[in-house]
């Protein structure tokens, strides 16, 4: 697959001052950002925060109200034949004939892309050879999602577009799909995943943008989005009074999820003690105790939640 | 020129693994020239069944071709996002919308093909036949049929689309008079059916399969109107996503 996988391109991905609005609405509101080629940027954000009128206006789909994108230095609106020799894009869903065969339609875009991609060999890296002469209407849920990402392949892309990339696949398929964009981003590929996965997004970010409500409210890489945001966290199926601990620690304590809380500002050894002796103290079981940087589900919810207030 | 080719090669192939478009395309037209050309129903005015059939029912080929069954596969692709898929490879938009009319051409001559011959083993007389005529009138046709059912396409989800191109398909074959002589229509349907395109269509090919002019330019300026205004709708009205 490597070899499939050339990017020549110094420039990756360059948006500015992009401004999409649909009627009185403005979905994007004046963002730029630049994605290079051969690291993996993540566009993360909940429905609505423009991420997908963002990627759809870099695709050359959506015309921009206002501002300018660069696709591998292309502009995709006026050099759209340019530029679609050298993306892959792979769709949220759909995109296919429901009645065509996965085989006959990996040949398909192998063909329209000219790029010697070998079709057998793709469906063999995505994994559907046992899936070859089915119809796409009777593959299951990540099975088409790993067809779809065979079809952004047979682009041998520069630049390669994947929304949702690993919605409803299992856990082998999640494990072929991060090994493809690993082989995407070390052969050159500028690689932009659109996705609300944020486990996902850790695992395979090396650049990651936070949208809300049509903003960037965040970017960099992940240790740049958790720098200075330390944290212990743990779990505990008893009642905990959170401002009791508070006080004894002198830290803000909260509770993030069912059962599991978090000490923020700090992964001091010594807090841990003061917490296990609190803990033994009123008699509250803890457990799964860890401490290091704020995971990226917590950064998301912080700066989200910063950019509603 | 090689990925027109392959384009067209899949617009065939999934059409042909389409049981519904098939029957629509091929199976009703042969049916219904099969059936009304051997059961003497119809009044045809002293012509036989076949002679007075098989120029509507080749009119009614292009309508199923042309609008129905484009439009609705068309629908689908829109709402499924094949097309906005395929317009992002190097395909592009152009050669995709040729390589649809290019299938449509080839169903049609595989239509016309096969019902001149069932007919002509009914016994028609096919003596006034005139070929140049037929491409041209295939041609305004399809024009006209194919924007009426991409002006739908284009707009409508995939359901609604479904639904109002096979309503839109039976109205246009009753009152065209396609399978009944206009002649028996009262006198206001009898308008309406000689100014839709499918009546513009039968009467067009109804000379075209005589070798006469009963219906003179009339039809065919009506048809060409319907070509050049569905085409026009088409291209406002079309919507990629």
């Amino acid at each position: 697959m490597s070899s499939a996988l050339r990017a020549s391109e110094s420039v990756g991905l360059s948006v500015s001052h992009l401004v999409i609005k649909y009627g009185d609405i403005t979905a994007v509101d004046h963002v730029s950002f630049t994605a290079q080629p051969g690291r993996v940027t993540v566009i993360l954000g909940p429905n609505g925060a423009g991420k997908t009128s963002t990627i759809e206006a870099c695709e050359g789909f959506l015309a921009p109200t206002s501002g300018s994108v660069q696709v591998i230095g292309l502009n995709p609106f006026l050099q759209r034949k340019q530029l679609n020799r050298k993306m892959g894009i792979m769709l949220q869903e759909g995109g296919i004939y429901p009645s065509a065969r996965v085989a006959e339609l990996v040949r398909q875009y192998c063909s329209l892309y000219g790029n010697d991609v070998d079709a057998e060999v793709l469906i063999s890296r995505v994994g559907l050879q046992s899936v070859a002469s089915t119809t796409y209407r009777r593959l299951s849920g990540g099975e088409k999602q790993r067809l779809s990402l065979a079809l952004a392949l047979a682009a041998r892309p520069h630049i390669i577009f994947l929304d949702e990339p690993t919605s409803g696949i299992d856990v082998n398929g999640r494990d072929l799909v991060r090994s493809i964009i690993r082989e995407l981003r070390d052969a050159g590929c500028c690689v932009i995943v659109a996705t609300h996965e944020l486990d996902e997004a850790e695992r395979i970010a090396d650049d990651v943008l936070i949208f809300h409500r049509g903003n960037i409210v965040a970017a960099g890489t992940l240790d740049e989005l958790r720098s200075g945001r330390e944290e212990i966290r743990f779990r505990s199926t008893s009642r905990v009074d959170l401002h009791s601990l508070s006080t004894t620690l002198g830290l803000p304590v909260e509770q993030t999820r069912l059962h599991e809380f978090t000490v923020a500002g700090t992964s001091d050894a010594r807090v841990i003690v003061q917490l296990t002796d609190w803990a033994k103290a009123n008699h509250v079981d803890i457990g799964d105790i860890g401490a290091g940087s704020q995971r990226l589900d917590d950064v998301f919810r912080r700066l989200t939640a910063e950019s509603a207030s | 020129m090689k990925l027109l080719r392959i384009q067209l090669a899949c617009e065939l192939r999934v059409l042909a693994r389409n049981g519904e478009q098939l029957l629509l395309i091929l199976g009703i037209p042969l049916l219904l020239l099969s059936f009304f050309s051997n059961v003497d129903i119809l009044p045809t005015s002293g012509q036989s069944s076949v002679n007075f059939l098989l120029p509507g029912i080749v009119a009614l080929a292009i309508m199923s071709t042309a609008m129905v069954s484009l439009g609705i596969a068309t629908g689908f692709e829109r709402s499924y996002q094949v097309l906005k898929r395929l317009g992002a490879t190097p395909l592009g938009v152009p050669r995709l919308v040729l390589a649809k009319a290019l299938s449509v051409l080839v169903v049609e001559l595989v239509q016309v093909i096969l019902l001149i011959g069932l007919a002509q083993a009914f016994g028609a007389d096919l003596a006034g036949l005139n070929i140049a005529k037929l491409a041209l009138a295939i041609a305004l046709g399809t024009l006209a049929f194919s924007g009426v059912g991409l002006s739908l396409a284009g707009r409508l989800r995939g359901e609604i689309n479904l639904a109002a191109q096979n309503a839109l398909y039976l109205v246009l074959l009753l009152i065209g008079g396609i399978v009944f002589p206009m002649q028996e229509f009262p006198s206001w349907l009898h308008w309406v059916g000689r100014v839709s395109p499918s009546g513009a269509l039968a009467d067009v090919m109804r000379d075209v399969f005589s070798g006469t002019s009963v219906h003179g330019a009339s039809s065919l300026v009506v048809l060409l109107c319907w070509a050049v205004a569905a085409q026009l709708s088409a291209f406002t009205l079309f919507r990629w996503n």
